[in-house]
């Protein structure tokens, strides 16, 4: 029997069935017997009835993105066939519940029509409506070709905390779809995945709570969010963990309310972050800059979606590079990061609260909608490692109370000076607004003001010292380099990977920037000034990495792919536009 | 008070430099009676820290040698919250005026007095934003000619006392500018008290304001206490926070005590957040949850 190493999974149906906690079922099931997944949801709130989507792709190797080709379609409703059969693969498996459609608009496919009564199952076991995605569930694996009690496990620990009898409830209708699909589609080996095997104990985990995570390890302590999609998912984090972990997420009247509370935490001395969406960081940027004026450490999760304005809020887009780095009034020092995928938002986040300290400002965390939402499978080991705390400069308490205190001192050679925590005998300060002395006195003296602003803008050059240059994949001395941040690099990752960097018969590089200011001008000049065509890819429509590069580094972008249908990048995609474009 | 507790002189919040504000501007006495408060509640000046806004009042940081933070226009709240909840030994009293904390920090007021945290605010009310050179506040009356109101105030006046009391600040008081003692007692329970507190202070701006004067103040206000008025009833203090134009009262209006927000966070129960932990004790158990 042939079996392959790559299935992709994809359930639709109305909001409130469940799809959801599907995709995440499905998804434990294939990582504890070794595989590795990716969940992806969409939920368009514009198609009456509330149509949610859960896309799973199951793989026996490790990759990058989600492909846009099924392999089982399952359908809760009969909108699903029609909203996605033109994704279907031929000989595709599509699961639906006769009572919903006999499956008369496929009919002129190549595909497998597999109807299984859901509703008639769920029914004979009395089961409600809504555990339909049990019985799909349970088919799925058979589908599959996967052990029924892998699944039966992870129903049980799904269920156990509602007590014995809804776990086996659960566990019965699920066995039930399974045995349906095995004794009647015995001859369906479409979807059938190849055996593997398990070496680590591997998480499914969401970008934000991923954030959440790393900002806990790194030893947060006060998180401020106003809720909005797409960073909600730290807020249940946070909050869920509150007590557990001893740490306070409070939730703000706004978010201006939240960067100032976050702002007053740095200032009492905790690690403290805020997260937030386009719109939300607009009513932020007053409170950035005046950390960037008293110099304080704050964190900022700055979750990307399609903008302007209110936009389409539950679709992705990179529309924020360049506002994140000109966020603010005047002029301040502040990095801005963008992780790609699950174990860069950890070490990003990690990193991010190390540099705020380390420099006393702000730092922003690009994520975005895709990466935010979907679930990613990490070994834990890339989450259990131990992390080295530095809060950066502090003030010892027994240097303090001889003169007065230079919270401000304008002698240190890179910009940074030592703190004091406010309630330390003799470290009176004060963190001023206005441009200040080196104790925090108000001053409109030219020389003072020059020498204050100077300070500040040292930390640039400090910071230059900590830059991290793109991460590079394939041929360095490629002549052909495509460039990309944040989360885009997945799909560009498995583009290029499924041919081994040979593009139209010549070698590619790829530059991923996870660290975008300030800009790595030195490592990008060096990695770009010999390669004659530059490929930028970005998920907006203004090219905003493209336009970074050329500021700092005089080159130009060859080629420019964009996308900003709120959709993200699938390898396919990646792949057809950068041969188009050679 | 407890005879063990230092002694702290007012001159202890001396800095270098001299008071900028116009001669005969209320927030002298207000400055005055807050050092006499903290003096003698023996908070010296790096035992606190006050948080100011921007405006006329929020200067005050220059002359008040203590751990100071001055942040944006109408932001103080929030900023207190954050402190106070890192560090809640540390007293946090949030110095804000009208424009500021009414105007462009209205909603965060409300939200505060919501919360309850423990924190003070002293809430300089004078009508006018008298650093911008006079233009009407949130809390100027109808009537008044302004720079912006040439024809006078057509709006309704924003009450703090009314607004304080719906959104449920549990320690709600009045005060004068020209009422040093009085004031610095109002000034000191309110520091005391635990829970969210406001003292408004009625202050003649001298300079944009030649309606609102000390004297036509002295000629109206009157003592809560002294008519034996007990603030424990809304609906009392809801009346009294009514009166104005011919009768004026000034003290406490409304106190009550209800659990703080930070006694309501677990994580605040064995101490201040920046004194626990820091990091993850058993990261094992955190990340056991997603498999």
């Amino acid at each position: 029997m042939d079996t392959r190493s790559t299935v992709t999974w994809k359930i639709g149906g109305e909001a409130g069935y469940g799809i959801i906690s599907s995709g995440t079922m499905l998804a434990r099931s294939c990582t504890r017997l070794g595989y590795h997944i990716f969940v992806t949801n969409e939920y368009p709130s514009l198609i009456r009835g509330g149509h949610n989507i859960v896309t799973v792709k199951i793989s026996s190797s490790p990759f990058h993105a989600l492909d846009e080709d099924l392999h089982i379609l399952v359908a809760l409703n009969k909108e699903t066939l029609e909203l996605h059969k033109d994704e279907l693969l031929p000989g595709a498996v599509v699961v639906f519940d006769p009572k919903d459609t006999d499956g008369s608009e496929l009919k002129t496919r190549d595909v497998a029509l597999c109807p299984v009564p859901f509703f008639e199952i769920t029914k004979s076991f009395n089961g409600e409506p809504v555990m339909r995605n049990t019985v799909a569930l349970g088919a799925t694996v058979a589908f599959l070709g996967l052990p029924a009690e892998t699944l039966l496990e992870v129903i049980k620990d799904q269920f156990e905390h509602k007590g014995s009898e809804v776990m086996a409830h659960n566990q019965e209708i699920a066995r039930a779809g399974y045995d349906y699909v095995i004794s009647k589609y015995s001859t369906v080996t479409f979807a059938k995945l190849k055996t593997t095997q398990k070496s680590e104990d591997q998480l499914i985990i969401n970008g934000s709570e991923v954030f959440g995570v790393a900002a806990v390890r790194a030893g947060l302590k006060f998180a401020a969010i106003y809720p909005m999609t797409p960073i909600n998912a730290i807020i249940s984090f946070l909050a869920d963990h509150a007590k557990s972990l001893g740490i306070v997420y409070k939730q703000p009247e706004d978010e201006i309310a939240g960067i100032n509370m976050a702002l007053g935490a740095s200032l009492a001395g905790v690690r403290s972050m805020v997260a937030t969406s386009g719109g939300g960081f607009a009513l932020m940027t007053e409170g950035l800059s005046l950390a960037g004026m008293l110099e304080l450490p704050v964190v900022v999760d700055l979750g990307m979606r399609v903008g302007p304005a209110t936009g389409m809020p539950t679709w992705t887009e990179q529309g924020e590079l360049q506002f994140a780095i000109h966020s603010g009034q005047g002029e301040f020092p502040k990095i801005v990061l963008a992780p790609g995928n699950a174990r860069q938002i950890f070490s990003c986040v990690v990193e991010a609260f190390h540099l705020a300290d380390k420099f006393q400002i702000p730092v922003i965390v690009l994520t975005d909608k895709y990466m935010n939402e979907s679930q990613w499978c990490v070994p834990k080991s890339v989450f259990s490692g131990d992390i080295v705390i530095d809060r950066g400069k502090m003030v010892h308490a027994l240097d303090l109370g001889k003169e007065i205190f230079k919270r401000y001192d304008l002698s240190v050679p890179d910009g940074v000076s030592p703190r004091s925590i406010p309630g330390m005998k003799g470290g009176q300060f004060f963190a001023n607004s206005y441009e200040h002395d080196e104790i925090g006195y108000v001053t409109e003296e030219p020389a003072v003001r020059e020498k204050m602003a100077q300070k500040r803008l040292l930390k640039f050059q400090s910071i230059q010292k900590v830059v991290r240059p793109p991460d590079v994949y394939g041929d360095p001395k490629s002549e052909i380099a495509l460039t990309c941040f944040g989360s885009t690099v997945g799909a560009v990752l498995d583009a290029l990977e499924s041919v081994q960097y040979i593009v139209s018969g010549k070698s590619v590089k790829l530059l991923h920037f996870t660290w975008c200011f300030p800009f790595p001008t030195e490592s990008v000049t060096e990695l770009l000034s010999d390669v004659k065509t530059i490929i930028d890819i970005e998920q907006n429509g203004t090219s905003q990495l493209a336009s970074l590069i050329r500021e700092y580094t005089g080159i130009a972008c060859t080629h420019k792919i964009t996308r900003f249908s709120g959709r993200p990048f699938t390898p396919k995609t990646v792949l057809e536009a950068v041969i188009q474009n050679l | 008070m407890d005879e063990t507790k230092k002694i702290v002189s007012t001159e202890e919040f001396k800095t270098h430099i001299l008071p900028t504000w116009c001669p005969g501007c209320g927030d002298f006495g207000i400055w005055t009676s807050l050092k006499s408060a903290l003096s003698g509640l023996s908070i010296g000046s790096d035992d606190a820290l006050l948080i100011y806004g921007i405006g006329c009042h929020g200067n005050m940081y220059s002359w008040m040698k203590t751990y100071g933070f001055t942040g944006l226009h109408g932001r103080t709240l929030p900023v207190a919250q954050g402190v106070k909840v890192s560090n809640h030994e540390l007293p946090v009293i949030a110095i804000a005026g009208d424009g500021d904390c009414l105007g462009e920090g209205g909603n965060h007021l409300i939200h505060a007095a919501k919360r309850n945290p423990d924190i003070t605010l002293i809430l300089h009310d004078n009508q006018v934003y008298g650093l911008t050179t006079g233009q009407a506040s949130p809390t100027a009356k109808v009537g008044f000619k302004t720079k912006s109101t040439p024809e006078g105030v057509t709006d309704e006046p924003i009450n703090p006392l009314t607004l304080a009391l719906t959104a449920g600040a549990t320690f709600i008081a009045r005060g004068f500018a020209g009422d040093i003692p009085g004031l610095t007692k109002l000034m000191q329970e309110a520091i005391l008290h635990k829970g969210f507190s406001i003292v408004d202070v009625l202050q003649p701006c001298v300079s944009f304001d030649k309606i609102h004067t000390y004297q036509w103040y002295r000629q109206r206000l009157y003592s809560l206490e002294k008519e034996g008025y007990v603030p424990d009833n809304k609906i009392e203090a809801f009346k009294r926070a009514l009166e104005w134009e011919e009768k004026i009262p000034f003290g406490v209006f409304y106190k009550e005590d209800r659990m703080t927000s930070e006694e309501r966070e677990s994580a605040l129960a064995s101490g201040p957040l920046i004194k626990s932990p820091v990091g993850v004790k058993d990261v094992e158990a955190l990340l056991c949850e997603f498999i």
